[in-house]
């Protein structure tokens, strides 16, 4: 294991960073070959910002194909990430030694609905960070039941949160010092299908999943929120997962988490360095610990440790530019805002509805409480609508079953067109592609 | 995964019934949206059975529904793998083959190109589908046409039908 194993774990190390002053960026890399994967960490450590290191899952292992992984592994043909099962917890082990610890904490991420075989290499492998969610995972990739999904993220908080030094080792492994940490789990609620959402039902399904982990013995959380069309409605946003995890989220640790965009990104280097900036500025400013990079370059590929460590360099550098919002963080938290209303209502309604958050969440989409727009998983109701108003702020058209009647009101009566709908999904991408090529339309810096 | 899966269908019905899906491996949707607006807007009822269908789940829509059209959208580059499979199973059933079925989007591995190479429009042909689509915006003009004189047919053959 690492030598410097015996400090923090991934919670810990980033609210250390956050106390002093430092945004945490952290790329979102991974690649097929072990030692790749062990180069492009290593970069990570070391590129020079206060950066937590990634191993990204490929797509076979996301959707539990590792036999495909595997032959893919044998034929040498690159796969989109890191197959940790079809590697398995050794080989994964080695790629961290040394390298993974309490100066350096590495997360899993995935994008799996039924991830228990994952975190059961993870942890073997001496790992204990990973992000998902019951319905972050489930509805906007695949058909997956909702209602298996919520089982299998039962048992995923049950292994993780077993992985305790008195419950699961035996005292002759008690000097391991992934025994000393606390697991984290990371919602992944805050993206849903990436674009097109209202933030305030991103804010509330990432403030329900951070619930049902915690129901379910996971006491060391962030709370994601993504990066959506425009900043001033990002900041509300982020300000009101803030103020909801504080008054809800008594007993845990938690920090709040930015991605950047992850919708359809600008084609130009240029534009994606605008909008990557803009992020940093927006987590900063908002008081969130922890930023997920992108790159110019994975739109279109597989993006080289080199592009990960510039896009980190460069997200770090905006972030120091940045200032917080006047005030203390928690001032801003404490507004009264739209979207902290919305998500309120959100989150009041859901867990009037069962006392077990599982359950209360599969009531709440089977009766419409929770209704992600555009989103085609049978399991979800597909009764509410969004649209992009004209000064690039994301609002319900059609509530459908949703609990906002009297707290949001609907706008625009004419269904969406087929040209609408592509012409929203690369608002941002139009924007910042535009403000690259002119700088006169640069997207002004918030605040 | 289960074939009950079969969706909820619109209950009032204009034009032809079209279902929309993508093919076992592909998760993407917002392809599959643009679609369904599309063809709502060229009059027509569209059910969007939503991504990763397999091919019982197809099978057993078809079956119930008996819809005029079956388009299969994919972007993630392995779509024409499992489109076979989808095309197989629909032309398996001899109770469906008045359903027409075509297949678009990103079918190719190699590359950004949105035009499927003329080997692999051939193989999906000659499997039964009754068109193949690239990904660029003369492609979708080429489905419009392709929906609107299919029912053309339709209308047509009704008329017959009901003389």
């Amino acid at each position: 294991m690492p030598a410097d194993d015996r400090s923090a774990g991934f919670g810990e190390f980033v609210l250390a960073a956050h106390r002093r002053g430092k945004l945490v960026v952290q790329p979102r890399m991974g690649f097929s070959d072990p030692a790749t994967m062990r180069r492009g960490l290593l970069a990570t450590r070391h590129a020079g910002p206060t950066t937590v290191g990634t191993l990204t899952l490929d797509s076979f292992t996301r959707t539990g194909r590792h036999d495909d992984a595997r032959a893919c592994l044998a034929g040498g043909i690159e796969l989109n990430g890191y197959p940790i099962v079809a590697h398995g917890a050794a080989t994964t082990a080695a790629v961290l030694d040394g390298v993974a610890g309490g100066s350096f904490p590495v997360q899993v991420r995935h994008g799996c609905a039924q991830p228990e075989e994952i975190i059961d290499v993870l942890l073997r492998a001496g790992l204990d960070a990973t992000e998902g969610g019951p319905v972050s995972y489930c509805l906007p990739y695949g058909r997956t039941p909702l209602r298996e999904s919520v089982r299998s993220w039962q048992r995923c908080c049950d292994l993780l949160a077993a992985h305790r030094p008195a419950a699961a080792h035996p005292p002759a492994e008690v000097h391991r010092p992934a025994a000393a940490r606390r697991p984290h789990l990371e919602t992944f609620g805050g993206c849903l299908m990436g674009q097109l959402c209202p933030p305030s039902l991103l804010v509330a399904v990432s403030v329900l999943e951070a619930l049902f982990f915690r129901h379910h013995g996971i006491d060391d959380i962030s709370l994601s929120y993504a990066q959506q069309t425009h900043p001033v409605q990002d900041e509300e946003a982020l300000h009101a997962l803030r103020r909801l995890a504080g008054e809800l989220l008594a007993g845990v640790s938690w920090h709040i988490v930015v991605y950047t965009y992850m919708g359809v990104f600008p084609r130009t280097p240029a534009g994606a360095r605008l909008l990557g900036a803009q992020a940093a500025r927006l987590a900063v400013r908002a008081g969130a610990a922890r930023l997920i990079v992108k790159t110019a370059a994975e739109a279109y590929r597989i993006p080289s440790i080199e592009e990960n460590v510039a896009a980190l360099r460069e997200a770090a550098a905006a972030a120091e530019d940045a200032v917080p919002a006047p005030g203390t963080p928690e001032a801003g938290a404490a507004r009264d805002s739209q979207t902290y209303a919305e998500a309120r209502a959100l989150v009041d309604e859901v867990r009037q509805l069962h006392a077990d958050p599982g359950r209360a969440l599969l009531l709440a989409f089977e009766r419409g409480v929770l209704d992600v727009p555009f989103c085609l998983h049978p399991d979800n109701r597909g009764r509410s609508r969004a649209y992009l108003d004209a000064a690039g702020w994301l609002r319900w058209s059609e509530l459908g079953a949703l609990p906002l009647r009297g707290i949001a009101e609907p706008g625009r009566a004419s269904p969406l067109t087929s040209a609408e709908l592509l012409d929203s999904l690369h608002h941002v991408q139009r924007t910042f592609d535009r403000a690259a090529s002119d700088p006169t339309r640069a997207p002004a810096p918030i605040g | 995964m289960a074939i009950t899966d079969v969706p909820r269908f619109p209950d009032t019905r204009s034009g032809m019934l079209v279902v929309v899906a993508a093919p076992a491996s592909d998760a993407h949707t917002w392809n599959l949206l643009y679609l369904q607006l599309l063809l709502q807007e060229l009059g027509h009822t569209v059910a969007n059975l939503g991504s990763c269908v397999p091919p019982d789940l197809l099978v057993e829509t078809c079956r119930r529904y008996r819809p005029d059209l079956v388009v299969i959208g994919t972007v993630n580059g392995h779509g024409s793998h499992d489109g076979m499979r989808l095309i197989r199973a629909i032309r398996q059933d001899p109770g469906l083959a008045e359903i027409a079925m075509v297949i678009g989007g990103k079918l190719g591995t190699v590359g950004a190109t949105d035009a499927p190479d003329s080997h692999l429009t051939g193989t999906l042909l000659s499997a039964g589908f009754a068109a193949v689509f690239g990904a660029t915006d003369a492609d979708v003009d080429s489905l419009c046409l392709f929906v609107e004189a299919l029912a053309l047919q339709r209308t047509e053959r009704a008329c017959h039908a009901g003389r």
